[in-house]
């Protein structure tokens, strides 16, 4: 049995420890849909269209989207053709192999993120309640670990309680704010805050927006004239454009991703809720379509509930049943 | 648009049987892949598509139906018909009791609860003349009792709170009190945001739930949730007893099919929408309209009733009689516009209209563009305004325009088509058989399009969703 891959994964106990804390935060996630992954593909059941048809099906349950979900179980299919599997056990392998080859596609994917700069400027952007504030409550945090001196933008102008729901959060985490009234022009707020960070020695700029609908044009236009007003404020700025991005998001997701993309050339993406029950998936279809990779997943409430993405320990954290089986 | 690419769906699976004397059952296999996928792709939770396509099938494959004068109409009116079931039959009324009414509103975290909380009150004091009180009940979320104020006094709707250092149980009997008192008949309790799966927070709002009573519970959720809201409409069905759903973001792109897996799954019906971020973008859900949207049918009904809440009836029946007897011109086009704009977002208003959202499809519509096309109509001479014509055949005349309004002549051609394109669909109108027409959906028998070429390469798809 070619144990390559999958071994080489998961060999390591420093990867293992990782991986334990996604297995926590994915708990019921994998309870209910990839626990009935384990007894879908318990040793002796025959690979068949069924089989086929159930993994399928929790593929999509777990948002992965139609297009991906196809590809992964029409190579799979071959895979079990051209390597003669004819076990569903040994069909688990293939699945983590596919998983992770699709993700990593041969490139080097780096997670950190940029902060080196003389001023790094951190802009974060999503629709409508997918927990931007918290994430850069939670970024902060973990830059302020890394010695950095940190600063919040109250970018979002507009949402009612958005500046003091912000404020809060930074003075919980003891770091720098930046404010103007409720109602200034966004880009104004950005434009003056990176006047007062390059004043008074502040090293990472973390600027919140006001979550808008992909579809909203003057939203958007106005999301792309924040993104020029730090470029020209800041050479190179802003030097991450972070999608955040719900994980129970349906297919949607995409949409998202693309016109974000579009407007503020995105970084990567931050995968936040994913201590809930859903999976997450289109995170993977994302990174498929469009090459952006997740950076940060969110896992809680606290501002210490913040990861660094691992594509490792992600599908570890979805199919630790049955990799521990095999263990 | 919300549903906008689900219907492209459909309607490109529907055409292609239009035309058939018979389906064959092959025919509808066909069919039912790509309304399968379509639902997938909508987010529609995988085991209602499941149940759906075999409803539909087999209803489809019925022989009397093989046997029908125009079976792939039969075929459409099922899959409506099964898409109005699936999105919960009738739409619900919202009864309001004498005394004192309360609604408690729960939800995921983002879901939009406090806005929704805001949206509702209004609402209802607006239909029920009903003297409404929010009540602050997330002391988790940082700054949400400020969201809650800030909003009460936007709306000049009481807003009740103790802060952020009472359990939340504790404030609810106090704001009951407070409401017996001071004569409030509609309370409204905004609840934090809470994992159905955190076990501690909803003990909490069962908590509260038992301190409140309320007469309705209401599970928020955003319309662009995956697969997992029926999980989550489940549990908080299981601890709570919701007695009905709003959805919410239905002004994005999303096609919003999980939340109406909801009432087949965890049989909660759906009772209002979230349509956009102003304060009024909030409406009752129509289950049989949404069915029609679904299907690129257009929501005829929903723009009626928009129509008759913000404009002068007279003014309206003139203008229909105007666009069926194709003497449209721009004086009607800018007293549309101006209906338009008294009826809210253009963008919520113009997929209602029928053919409208595949037109429009790629366009951006942005409210500014009025203002822009106002000023584009006002520099026409009278003339001009009166007899469309005389632009369309005078270069000079189309640039003076430009010039007289600020705007680029590419501006003023664009307006020219679109006043065409008006034409085009209302002389489609006008043009049905009489006797074909359905009154309880007239735009139904608008013929369609003519079909889009098939894209080759769907071959990968072939053996998938078997189901």
């Amino acid at each position: 049995m070619n144990m390559g891959l999958f071994s080489k994964l998961f060999q390591s106990k420093a990867r293992k420890e990782k991986a334990k804390k996604y297995k926590i935060g994915m708990e019921k996630t994998r309870q209910s849909v990839f626990g009935d992954l384990d007894t879908l593909l318990a040793s002796g059941r025959r690979i068949d269209d069924d089989l086929f048809d159930d993994l399928e099906e929790a593929f999509i349950m777990a948002d992965m989207g139609v297009d991906t979900v196809l590809s992964i179980v029409s190579h799979l299919r071959e895979t079990v053709a051209t390597e003669g599997i004819k076990d569903a056990a040994a069909l688990r392998e293939a699945i983590v192999e596919a998983m992770f080859k699709r993700y990593v596609r041969d490139e080097v994917i780096d997670t950190n993120l940029v902060i080196d700069q003389p001023l790094s400027v951190l802009l974060f952007v999503g629709v409508n309640g997918v927990g931007k504030t918290t994430t850069i409550a939670k970024v902060a945090h973990l830059l302020m670990q890394k010695g950095k001196s940190v600063m919040m933008v109250a970018g979002d102008t507009f949402r009612a309680g958005a500046i003091n729901q912000l404020r809060i959060w930074s003075e919980r985490v003891g770091c720098a704010f930046f404010e103007k009234p409720e109602g200034s022009d966004p880009s104004s707020v950005m434009y003056d805050a990176v006047q007062y960070a390059k004043a008074n020695d502040i090293d990472v700029l973390l600027c919140d927006t006001a979550g808008r609908l992909q579809n909203k044009a003057n939203l958007m236009r106005e999301l792309e004239k924040i993104s020029r007003v730090l470029g020209r404020a800041v050479p190179d700025a802003p030097h991450e454009s972070l999608l955040v991005l719900d994980a129970t998001t349906g297919q949607n997701g995409m949409n998202q991703a693309k016109i974000f993309n579009e407007v503020t050339n995105l970084s990567g993406v931050v995968l936040t809720k994913l201590d809930g029950s859903a999976k997450g998936g289109i995170a993977l279809a994302v990174r498929e379509t469009l090459g952006i990779p997740v950076k940060l997943v969110g896992l809680g409430e606290t501002v210490d509930d913040l990861e660094y993405f691992d594509i490792e320990a992600y599908i570890y954290g979805l199919f630790t049943d049955l990799l521990d089986e095999t263990d | 648009m919300a549903f906008e690419q689900l219907s492209d769906r459909m309607q490109m699976a529907l055409r292609r049987l239009s035309g058939k004397a018979r389906l064959s059952e092959k025919d509808i296999e066909e069919m039912m892949r790509e309304v399968r996928l379509s639902l997938l792709e909508a987010d529609v939770n995988f085991r209602v598509v499941k149940t759906f396509t075999r409803e539909v099938k087999e209803k489809a494959l019925d022989e009397k139906i093989l046997k029908g004068l125009n079976p792939s109409q039969q075929v459409v009116k099922i899959v409506r018909d099964e898409l109005k079931e699936l999105l919960g039959g009738e739409s619900h009324t919202f009864a309001l009791k004498q005394g004192l009414n309360k609604v408690m509103l729960a939800g995921l975290q983002g879901s939009g609860k406090t806005t929704t909380a805001g949206k509702l009150a209004n609402y209802l004091r607006k239909h029920h003349s009903v003297n409404p009180l929010l009540v602050a009940l997330d002391v988790h979320r940082p700054a949400a009792i400020d969201q809650l104020q800030k909003i009460g006094s936007d709306l000049s709707i009481d807003v009740f709170d103790m802060g952020t250092k009472e359990a939340p149980e504790t404030i609810a009997e106090k704001a009951l009190t407070h409401a017996e008192t001071n004569a409030y008949d509609l309370l409204i309790f905004d609840t934090a945001g809470r994992l159905h799966i955190d076990a501690t927070m909803m003990d909490e709002i069962q908590r509260v739930k038992t301190a409140i009573q309320p007469d309705e519970t209401l599970l928020v959720l955003d319309a662009m949730t995956g697969q997992d809201a029926v999980q989550v409409a489940e549990h908080f069905n299981t601890s709570l007893d919701i007695t009905g759903a709003i959805i919410t973001k239905l002004d994005g792109d999303t096609r919003g099919g999980a939340a109406l897996s909801l009432r087949r799954v965890a049989d909660v019906p759906i009772k209002f929408m979230g349509v956009g971020e102003k304060y009024d973008a909030f409406e009752v859900f129509h289950p049989e309209r949404m069915a029609g949207r679904i299907l690129g049918m257009g929501d005829v009904l929903s723009l009626v009733d928009k129509v008759t809440e913000n404009v002068d009836e007279d003014d309206m029946m003139n203008m229909m009689e105007k666009m069926m007897s194709g003497k449209f011109n721009y004086n009607d086009y800018l007293k549309q516009l101006k209906m338009l704009k008294r009826m809210g977002s253009l963008g919520g208003i113009m997929k209602l209209i029928p053919g409208v959202s595949k037109m429009m499809k790629n366009v951006n519509v942005d409210d500014r563009q009025l203002v822009f096309i106002e000023a584009l109509i006002g520099s026409m001479t009278k003339e001009e305004r009166k007899r469309p014509a005389l632009l369309k055949q005078n270069a000079s005349r189309r640039r003076r325009i430009a010039k007289g309004s600020g705007r680029s002549v590419a501006e003023v051609n664009k307006l020219i088509r679109s006043l065409e394109q008006q034409h085009e669909t209302f002389k489609q109108m006008s043009s049905m058989d009489p006797s074909k027409i359905d009154p309880s959906n007239p735009m139904k028998s608008i013929p369609s399009q003519p079909a889009k070429k098939q894209k080759k390469g769907k071959g990968k798809r072939k053996g998938g969703f078997r189901f």
